[in-house]
């Protein structure tokens, strides 16, 4: 089992070595000037000296080994130093937003929190709806549960978030005035009221978003029950007696939910990506709305930072599924 | 496939008026299992309206999308503007077809580049062996990209370079095109590899092989009229994906330009007026959700009609 860990983790290094020459070469070979924004009013060869301080007339592999020391080795040891108050990081250069002038680090670090919450909130609730219902509607094939419950995530599945997050700003926000329809981040829970406030604006974002995982995780699971219920082995479970709730429970729902296991985790960093757009729906002022603001205002650092941490994400995932699916089911380990 | 579900045919002289029953091709089975597909064939005829609309309607419709009537601004429903006007009295109906064309259109060519592309790399890697390893782990190197933020990216930096050389609407349409096409065929090359594995292995190739059929042939001849089928049900699917990307990323206002209007930039333009006039919103939601809808049942009752074991149950 471990040599398969460390073999996958080794497998991960190249990768994230492409992604991170794809993102830095995209953003490099892009037209479009950074000084672009600067006043005309500067002359050229304080521009040209401001360029030479941006480091722009270093060679390309100098400027992505600079990155790359930047974002494995600085960043992380000035986020220990920030944590324990230890002097490991001194004044190495930290990745600088050109937006704000403040480290890429500490404005993701403030916008990670709504993210995570709205994110993260969504797809538990998606994943804890979608199960059952692709429980009970492979159990009950073609019954009328299962074809309404085919309809709505066929529905969930195909309307975009940004549809489904307008049409319910229309309908409980501007109709019926239930929630607010943007969601402020200043808001500090401190007690029941505010608990209350939080909740409020958390109900549209999460409900949007977890329709849409809901619908596409319910399809898994019940295709995944099809094919163990048809199984010789539920057969011979059924023969010997069992009760219908151990088969299902037990024999069927455990080795159906192996697959159903990795495509959860491997859903997690598209989700991520997905909610970039219910973010701007509502307003939340997360990770996916920094990334459209940086890229509006032309912020090279803080993408290629943004692209690279969704890499990640999308890397360590891949990883984790790949290990919970060695651990569920022992004839992959030794493929 | 046996005769079995034909049933018991007269053999009894049949009437020489009525013409012979059609031989049973595979293509005629696969049409007979979509048209049980209840859902496939709504789907299909909604599309097929849709696509109708969009092409037909903008000839019939004597408005023009994009001229402006400010004294009509703002209007609801109503006879002379059946869904009303926008913020600049320009006919929504108009710009609703207008947008659709430009949606399906994004939507047809990108589902076109992709499959190519990932018919092009799933045929190479699963007939060429030394290919194989390579082109998979590329594969899987674009799976590992998050795709969203890259086409975002990518339509940020590269719009105005490309709007400058072929002009904003083709520009644009090249662009997202060309972005959607270019990180959206590692699935279809997934399939179609796995589909050319099996393929390859049976033994009319052999046959061919062994009576000197050149290595092209065999892949035109042979293996690519076998693997239609999941190419054709990952089109299908595609077509519906490239819309919603396409809508996504106009609605993030890094789409087509302002006055060129798409469902989404159609959505993203109305979410302004959202508190005033919510029906702006609800007739290019609708549009992109109807047209998604429909695809992926489409192609839903394509894969349960070209996969052999369904069919014919």
């Amino acid at each position: 089992m471990l040599t398969y860990i460390i073999r996958r983790l080794l497998l991960a290094i190249p990768t994230l070595l492409f992604i991170s020459v794809a993102i830095f070469l995209l953003l490099d070979l892009a037209p479009g000037d950074p000084l672009a924004q600067m006043p005309l009013t500067i002359p050229p060869e304080v521009k040209e000296k401001i360029r030479l301080a941006l480091g722009l007339g270093e060679p390309m592999w100098v400027r992505y080994l600079l990155w790359l020391k930047q974002f494995f080795v600085n960043e992380p040891l000035h986020i220990i130093a920030n944590m324990t108050g230890w002097d490991v990081a001194s004044d190495a250069q930290r990745v600088i937003s050109w937006q704000t002038r403040s480290p890429v680090a500490d404005i993701i670090a403030q916008r990670l929190p709504q993210t995570l919450w709205v994110v993260g909130m969504s797809y538990v609730i998606g994943v804890l709806i979608a199960l059952p219902i692709g429980i009970i509607s492979a159990y009950r094939q073609y019954s009328l549960f299962d074809q309404l419950g085919t309809f709505v995530s066929m529905v969930g599945f195909s309307v975009p978030t940004f549809f489904t997050g307008v049409l319910a700003i229309v309908i409980f926000s501007v109709q019926l005035g239930w929630f607010p329809s943007i969601y402020d981040t200043t808001l500090v829970v401190r007690d029941w009221d505010s608990f209350v406030l939080q909740v409020r604006q958390m109900v549209m974002p999460v409900a949007v978003l977890s329709l849409y995982n809901a619908a596409q995780i319910s399809r898994f699971m019940r295709a995944s029950m099809l094919d163990n219920l048809n199984q010789d082995y539920v057969r011979t479970a059924r023969a010997k007696g069992l009760s219908e709730k151990v088969v299902v429970f037990v024999h069927v729902l455990r080795n159906s939910l192996i697959p159903v296991v990795t495509v959860i985790a491997l859903g997690v960093p598209t989700i991520f990506g997905g909610a970039i757009i219910t973010e701007q729906v509502f307003k939340v002022n997360g990770l996916g709305q920094l990334l459209i603001t940086a890229i509006y205002a032309n912020d090279l650092p803080m993408v290629q930072t943004l692209a690279f941490i969704f890499a990640i994400l999308i890397v360590l995932f891949n990883l984790i599924a790949d290990v919970i699916y060695g651990v569920l089911d022992p004839r992959i380990r030794y493929d | 496939m046996t005769d079995a579900t034909a049933g018991p045919q007269p053999q009894l002289a049949p009437p020489p008026q009525v013409p012979p029953r059609p031989a049973r091709s595979q293509w005629w089975d696969v049409w007979r299992q979509f048209k049980s597909h209840r859902g496939a064939v709504v789907g299909a005829a909604i599309f097929l309206l849709i696509i109708f609309a969009v092409v037909v309607g903008p000839w019939l419709w004597p408005h023009d999308p994009t001229f402006i009537n400010i004294r009509a601004r703002n209007q609801g429903p109503g006879l002379a503007h059946p869904l009303g006007t926008d913020q600049l009295g320009r006919d929504m109906l108009a710009r609703m077809m207008a947008g659709g064309k430009v949606s399906v259109a994004v939507g047809v060519t990108a589902m076109l580049l992709s499959i190519s592309l990932g018919t092009t790399i799933g045929v190479l890697a699963g007939y060429f062996r030394r290919l194989d390893n390579p082109l998979m782990r590329v594969t899987d190197l674009f799976l590992a990209l998050p795709l969203l933020p890259l086409l975002l990216v990518m339509v940020a930096l590269f719009r105005e370079s490309l709007a400058g050389r072929f002009g904003p609407e083709t520009g644009t349409f090249i662009l997202i095109v060309g972005a959607i096409g270019a990180t959206s065929w590692m699935q279809a090359a997934r399939i179609v590899r796995s589909a050319v594995l099996t393929v390859k292995e049976q033994e009319f190739v052999l046959a061919a092989h062994s009576i000197g059929t050149r290595r092209r042939r065999i892949i035109f001849r042979h293996i690519l009229p076998n693997v239609l089928s999941p190419i054709m049900v990952s089109a299908t699917l595609g077509i519906a994906s490239a819309i919603i990307t396409e809508s996504a990323l106009s609605f993030l206002g890094l789409g087509f330009p302002p006055d060129f209007p798409t469902w989404g930039r159609l959505l993203y333009d109305a979410v302004d007026y959202l508190q005033q006039y919510p029906e702006r919103v609800i007739w290019p939601g609708m549009a992109i959700s109807l047209t998604v809808l429909s695809v992926n049942y489409v192609g839903d009752g394509l894969r349960d009609a070209m996969d052999p074991r369904i069919r014919g149950r």
